[in-house]
């Protein structure tokens, strides 16, 4: 279960980023984000924003042009 | 050692479109814990005026769609650069592009350094007072100093 949903459905780059990295600030060590987005280039964003933040991807899925991601925060 | 993550950006261009670049790469790069610093020169400081009033020609830019095509003469005639800055406009916000105003809050929010080129600030008769606060006054040597410690370093 994450610890806390981001809704970005809607939203252009980079304001999904920003917004998660926004809420993975206010988060402490271990906790998880899910994030819903509709940007199609969130897909490869995201696993980018990972591994370039050194969080972890734990999941990423498309269902019906939404796309879902949760995130661990390290 | 490696060197700290850092960006320097100089923007200099102050069109509706040209606006965007260079604040969506700062954004994303303070979110990945880029440091950041962008140089306005020129043209670039429209987008740190208070009070913004970014247009866009399709004059010389034949690929800019346009609802009709249209011959460059008529894209001359007065009114069409209201009308290309409002089809803008209209398209940003309905495909969920932020605007420039909050790009900009977001990058002072996660201190993004913005440094305005002094020598444009004089050459335009711009008081301080019409740019938004919280920004830098500086020359060419601050940004060598910048771009030194940089480990991505971008024009725009």
């Amino acid at each position: 279960m994450p610890n806390q949903t981001l809704d970005t459905k809607g939203m252009n780059c980079p304001l999904p980023i920003l917004r998660a990295k926004k809420s993975l600030q206010k988060m402490t060590l271990g906790q998880v984000l899910a994030v819903e987005a509709t940007d199609p280039g969130s897909a490869k964003d995201f696993a980018s924003f990972c591994t370039q933040t050194g969080n972890s991807l734990l999941t990423a899925s498309e269902n019906g042009g939404v796309f879902f991601y949760e995130i661990r925060k390290n | 050692m490696t060197k700290p993550k850092s960006m320097v950006i100089i923007a200099s261009q102050g069109t509706l479109d040209w606006a965007y670049p260079p604040l969506i790469l700062a954004t994303t790069a303070a979110a990945l814990d880029y440091r950041v610093s962008m140089f306005y020169t020129f043209y670039g400081l429209q987008v740190l005026k208070k009070k913004l009033d970014l247009r866009l020609s399709p004059l010389g830019n034949p690929a800019m769609p346009m609802p009709i095509s249209l011959p460059v003469l008529m894209q001359a005639l007065p009114g069409m650069e209201a009308m290309a800055t409002a089809m803008m406009r209209k398209k940003l916000l309905s495909k969920g592009v932020a605007s420039i105003q909050t790009l900009r809050e977001l990058a002072l929010e996660s201190d993004v350094r913005f440094i305005a080129c002094q020598m444009t600030v004089d050459l335009f008769d711009m008081a301080r007072d019409d740019l938004i606060d919280g920004i830098e006054y500086a020359g060419a040597t601050s940004f060598f100093e910048a771009a030194e410690e940089a480990t991505i370093t971008l024009y725009t």
